[in-house]
């Protein structure tokens, strides 16, 4: 809602510039976002009379002008095409400046010129809002304009225009006199809204027009006055400068009225060329189906049961509330007007202006609630400006539809309950005046006050909905600032949460860079995992309404997010890439509404370590991934899991790929993007990945360590080296060197494992180192070499394995 | 026999002094004290010397003895010393090389900023809530006081997943389902962090986005109690001369509403480009629980009241870090990211 603060100034007295104004209003809950001086640029630009034209001796599409500024007459060289001797103008002096130029003296072809004949465009204003004559050249004015007045007087542009940025309960500030009535409150100076009063002709109203309301859930009021004589015209200056101010580009005498008023009083209306409606008989109601009406953008529409017309007896005139109709709009041979106030339902236009992409500053209007109950003053309203401007001649009467008028809700307030919701008790009086502003009725019952709220305040029909008037009137700012005093409350995180801030915490510790993904995914990212087409996690949410395919549906797996963020990263050249996120994936749920929503880690990394001076990058292969999960998992306190190889995992590699599994279920899954994969996502190196979830391993976290007493005694340490089989996996020789040693072995290091020239084709040699201990006794030799020996026959026996040397 | 001893003592104490290393210690110890030393020599040759003599030039070579023995052992001592610092001096290392690299990685900024928040209201008692991100209608609007013909109910605003589910909007739904879970109980003090979801994408709008949302419902929970929470918050988040201004705002879900403005972080207060000259940024709305909210979700407006706040985690991590692009916060990439 634009506001021009000199037409405000009209309806309450305002003491105090435009921005504190705006400052005062914003505190109060209505929010002035911007001020614009419509005027701002213009400086020394005046009304003055051209004298006399002369031809410029050395150009022919310049004339040389002796200008009356009504002090003095100045020589200016022009090349506007519209000037002629005795025409007023406006005329930029030197020294003085239009929007983006400062006038200074010039010689054009040798003449010199002492100022600049203005058109619209060149002072910063819209030509469509003037006559089509004056759109191409200079602006004129009618011959006793006052010479050597301001331009920004003339044109209206002394003023500063507020946007307000209303909030959808405020529907009431829509229009002037509800934003002078809130200024009135918030400032407490008077209102000196307008008088209404008609000069109406004999003739009257009865009989010449009928309004029959059929659907009147849709239509609560209908207001039907009539104009005869009426003379089709442009509406005065100070109208048109107003319209303007207001955003609204002015057209003819009648139309101008009815936005006036709207603008003015916030009540939409609608002018009917009467002669054009059948019968003279307005029919509200629901739009029959396939009916059509050309509308007054001449469009076709077609209407149906869900919209509301405004018919005669041969069918639509208007869609009511949105639209206008073509055959019945006012043009100059009109005679007489019917002019239109109506209530229409919020909803019911809402529903209408959606279904025809069809928006107006009226449809707006009666989307956010106008006041019922102001639709007779505003009828009246335009029939008294028609009247004033001389447009046309009202009959007398109206004709008003108002099948159920709706009295004003009365409201307890209490004012204890005014000092428990604010914190601070407010004095009566105070209570009292603050209702008194915002034109409320008070009365007393007991120590309450019982107020009654004018239809116009839709949003308020509650005790909290006057609470909150109170508290902004009061000032939010002067309210204390106080701390609860309850019951003292426990404030900690659940189990889970810290233990997801945990593992988040220990991914970036081993080296990994957090990322956001958004929780969208493209489906076609599915065929990018190479997923077959009845897999599993093809089976995602749907978003009804994405904002482009790549946001089709919620992600199944984290795989596809982490994986494009590797993907964009490499096309931008930054190389050796760590990332893990956690978040949801979305998993649906057959029989439940909702989907399931399981958190879940992952992770990549591709490329190496960084390296230094003196130590080499490493290589961020399966086994540092493994080592991050192994990390992991230890500091859970999760000791008992296996890394199984997985081959049927079709997004990686069949044979770099582990599940992982805990207590006989699946935690997650390790291992190398398969190639094809890889190359979907235009990643030339060797990628790894790790999703877990979440939720098993929170599940299957041990909790709280428990310490384990040092060794009191001397631990003894055994090298061993075999050869066996390369394909026989570490895991299964480390289950037989413990199962075949006992509880003295205390823990096994791999510490190498070799293959090449050294050794047979087929075989690798792996070196172990032993550790042997007893919490009771030292150890001897000879029982550590029976265990020794032990292990080794062990080791032959089930992978046929050579001792080396 | 006198003089030859003091002539020896002399020349071995000139000859110690000239010692460069331990190896001619060595060498000057064997010289004049070993077993075929000249000192020992000279000993053995007292036999010849008168029983009056003897004693005194035992005494004086005994003399001799010991102050060798003494500057043998005194410049032992200094040549350690100095070989010593000679190897330090050698082992002289350039510190300004730089250290090993250590792979660390570093938290999102986003996610900072929501731990920062957690522990300031983890702090003040407050615990923290989880709810679904595809939410029921009625939790995302209806149990939030939305009218059924809200404009934010509209297809334009939210993703739709089917009739009555969506992607909330706002992190608020945990209000209603917390409520629901505890009342008629008192205190409930939550916080719910989280993501949501808006059909906007653009400069200063992403699809998804990162919310806070708190409330307390106890008896006797009013405005100020909400304005003396936020001013600590905002004080723990940006700095302790920071001031609040609150501004009538409105939100179905709460009245009074109040859009929440924090004296500018850069300019503190004096008016600068992020502030747009205003001296206030804009960080948080809030209000005291809307009676019909409470009355849904089980509890009695006059018995209980209450006040709900949410903040935008990507603005405060913007103004925090200085990131002047949204985007980035999305975008991911390791050169951003590794800045933390
Ligand atoms: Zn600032």
């Amino acid at each position: 809602m634009r506001v021009s603060y000199k037409w405000l100034r009209e309806y309450v007295d305002i003491p105090v510039s435009p921005e504190e104004l705006a400052e005062r209003m914003t505190m109060a809950g209505v929010a002035v976002e911007n001020i614009e001086y419509p005027g701002k640029g213009i400086e020394k630009v005046v009304t003055a009379k051209i004298e006399k034209i002369e031809p410029h001796p050395d150009a022919n599409k310049l004339v040389v002008c002796r200008i009356n500024t009504g002090s003095e007459i100045l020589q200016v060289v022009t090349g506007a095409p519209n000037v002629r001797e005795g025409q007023v103008i406006l005329l930029a002096l030197v020294g003085g400046e239009i929007p983006g130029m400062k006038i200074t003296r010039a010689k054009l072809r040798g003449v010199e010129s002492f100022g600049m004949l203005c058109s619209a465009q060149e002072l910063g204003l819209d030509p469509e809002n003037f006559p089509p004559a004056q759109r191409e050249g200079i602006l004129e004015f009618p011959e006793d304009t006052r010479l050597g007045m301001d331009a920004r007087e003339l044109l209206g542009l002394d003023d500063a225009i507020l946007e307000l940025e209303l909030t959808p309960n405020r529907a009431d500030c829509l229009s002037m006199t509800g934003v002078a009535r809130e200024v009135s409150a918030v400032l407490g100076t008077a209102l000196k809204l307008p008088e209404i009063r008609v000069a109406e002709i004999e003739e009257a109203i009865d009989g010449k027009v009928t309004v029959e309301i059929k659907n009147p859930e849709l239509c609560g009021r209908y207001v039907a006055r009539l104009v005869r004589n009426v003379k089709i015209g442009p509406s005065p200056v100070w109208m048109q400068q107003r319209l303007q101010a207001a955003g609204v580009r002015p057209i003819s005498n009648i139309v101008d009225v009815t936005n006036y008023v709207m603008m003015e009083m916030g009540q939409p209306l609608h002018a009917f060329d009467y002669d054009k409606l059948a019968q003279q008989a307005i029919i509200v109601r629901r739009a029959r189906e396939g009916e059509k009406m050309f509308s007054l953008d001449n469009t076709e529409r077609e209407l149906n049961p869900d919209m509301l017309v405004i018919t005669d007896p041969t069918g639509p005139v208007a869609i009511a509330g949105v639209m206008g109709g073509l055959d019945t709009e006012i043009t100059g041979e009109t005679g007489s007007v019917l002019i239109e106030a109506a209530y229409f339902k919020p909803a019911g236009i809402h529903r209408t202006s959606k279904n025809l992409a069809l928006r107006s500053e009226s449809s707006a209007r009666f989307e956010k609630g106008i006041d019922i109950n102001g639709c007779l003053a505003a009828a009246d309203r335009a029939c008294q400006l028609i009247q004033e401007m001389g447009g046309g001649r009202p009959v007398k009467g109206a004709v008003d539809n108002f099948p159920a008028p709706p009295a004003n809700p009365v409201i307890r307030l209490r004012p204890e309950r005014v000092a428990l919701i604010m914190g601070i008790p407010v004095p009566g009086e105070q209570v009292r005046d603050i209702m008194t502003r915002l034109g409320f009725g008070v009365t007393e019952d007991g120590s309450d006050f019982m107020v009654e709220v004018p239809t116009r305040r839709g949003d308020i029909s509650t005790e909290i909905d006057l609470i909150e008037e109170v508290a902004r009137l009061f000032g939010y700012n002067n309210i204390p600032t106080t701390l609860p005093e309850g019951a003292s409350t426990e404030g900690r995180k659940s189990e889970a949460q810290v233990m997801a801030d945990t593992i988040c915490n220990l991914m970036a510790e081993c080296g990994l860079n957090e990322i956001i993904t958004l929780s969208f995914m493209n489906p076609r990212a599915f065929d990018m995992l190479n997923l077959p087409q009845e897999h599993t996690l093809r089976n995602a949410v749907t978003v009804q309404n994405p904002l482009s395919e790549e946001q089709r549906v919620l992600r199944t797996t984290m795989l596809p997010g982490i994986l494009d963020i590797l993907s964009r990263n490499t096309a931008r050249k930054n190389r050796d890439l760590a990332f893990f996120e956690m978040g949801r994936i979305f998993i649906p749920e057959k029989g439940l509404k909702l989907p399931q929503e399981k958190l879940t880690l992952a992770a990549a990394v591709m490329g190496k370590t960084r390296a230094g001076w003196q130590s080499a990058a490493q290589e961020m292969d399966f086994y540092y991934l493994k080592g991050v999960l192994e990390t992991l998992l230890d500091t859970l306190n999760i000791r008992k899991y296996n890394l199984v190889p997985e081959n049927r995992e079709i997004s990686c590699h069949p044979g770099r790929t582990a599940r992982v599994e805990i207590g006989g279920e699946t935690l997650g899954v390790i291992g190398e993007i398969h190639p094809n994969v890889a190359e979907n996502y235009r990643l030339n190196e060797r990628v790894y990945v790790m999703q877990l979830d979440v939720e098993t391993l929170l599940r299957f976290a041990g909790g709280v360590k428990q310490y384990s007493p040092l060794p009191r005694y001397p631990a003894m340490e055994r090298d061993m080296a075999i050869v066996v089989s390369k394909d026989i996996m570490a895991g299964d020789i480390n289950r037989i060197i413990r199962k075949s040693a006992g509880n003295l072995l205390e823990r096994i290091s791999l510490f190498d494992v070799y293959q090449g020239s050294q050794i047979k084709e087929g075989f690798k040699s792996m070196g172990f180192s032993l550790r042997f201990q007893s919490p009771e006794r030292t150890l001897t030799d000879e029982e550590v070499n029976v265990i020794h020996q032990k292990i080794q026959q062990a080791l032959k026996d089930n992978f046929q394995a050579e001792l080396r040397g | 026999m006198k003089d030859k001893l003091e002539q020896i003592k002399a020349a071995a104490l000139d000859s110690i002094a000239a010692a460069a290393d331990l190896d001619q210690i060595n060498e000057i110890r064997v010289r004049y004290l070993g077993k075929k030393g000249e000192l020992t020599t000279i000993l053995r040759g007292m036999g010849a010397l008168s029983a009056e003599e003897r004693p005194l030039a035992g005494q004086l070579a005994n003399e001799v003895r010991q102050s060798i023995e003494t500057e043998l052992g005194r410049k032992t001592e200094a040549l350690k010393e100095e070989e010593k610092l000679g190897r330090l001096q050698e082992e002289t290392i350039d510190v300004t090389l730089p250290g090993r690299p250590f792979q660390v990685g570093r938290r999102h900024p986003l996610i900072m900023v929501l731990d920062e928040i957690k522990d300031i209201f983890l702090g003040l008692g407050f615990e923290i809530a989880e709810g679904p991100e595809v939410e029921l209608d009625y939790y995302n609007f209806e149990a939030l006081n939305f009218p059924p013909d809200h404009p934010a109910r509209d297809m334009q605003d939210s993703f739709y997943i089917d009739e009555g589910i969506l992607l909330r909007t706002h992190t608020s739904p945990v209000q209603p389902r917390l409520m629901e879970k505890r009342a008629p109980y008192i205190p409930v003090k939550a916080i719910g962090p989280g993501k949501v979801y808006r059909r906007d994408d653009d400069a200063t709008h992403s699809p998804m986005f990162h919310q806070v949302e708190g409330f307390i419902i106890d008896k006797n929970i009013s405005f100020s109690d909400l304005k003396g929470i936020l001013l600590i918050v905002v004080r723990q988040m940006f700095g302790e001369d920071r001031e609040i201004r609150l501004r009538p705002s409105f939100f179905p879900f709460t009245e009074p509403s109040a859009e929440v403005d924090v004296s500018c972080i850069m300019c503190n207060g004096k008016g600068c480009r992020v502030c747009s000259n205003t001296g206030w940024l804009e960080i948080l709305g809030a209000g005291m629980i809307h009676p019909n909210v409470l009355k849904m979700s089980g509890y009695d407006p006059e018995e209980v009241t209450g006040f709900a706040f949410g903040i935008g985690i990507e603005r405060v991590a913007m103004l925090k870090y200085g990131i002047d692009d949204l985007r980035l916060l999305f975008d991911n990439d390791k050169r951003f990211l590794a800045q933390f």
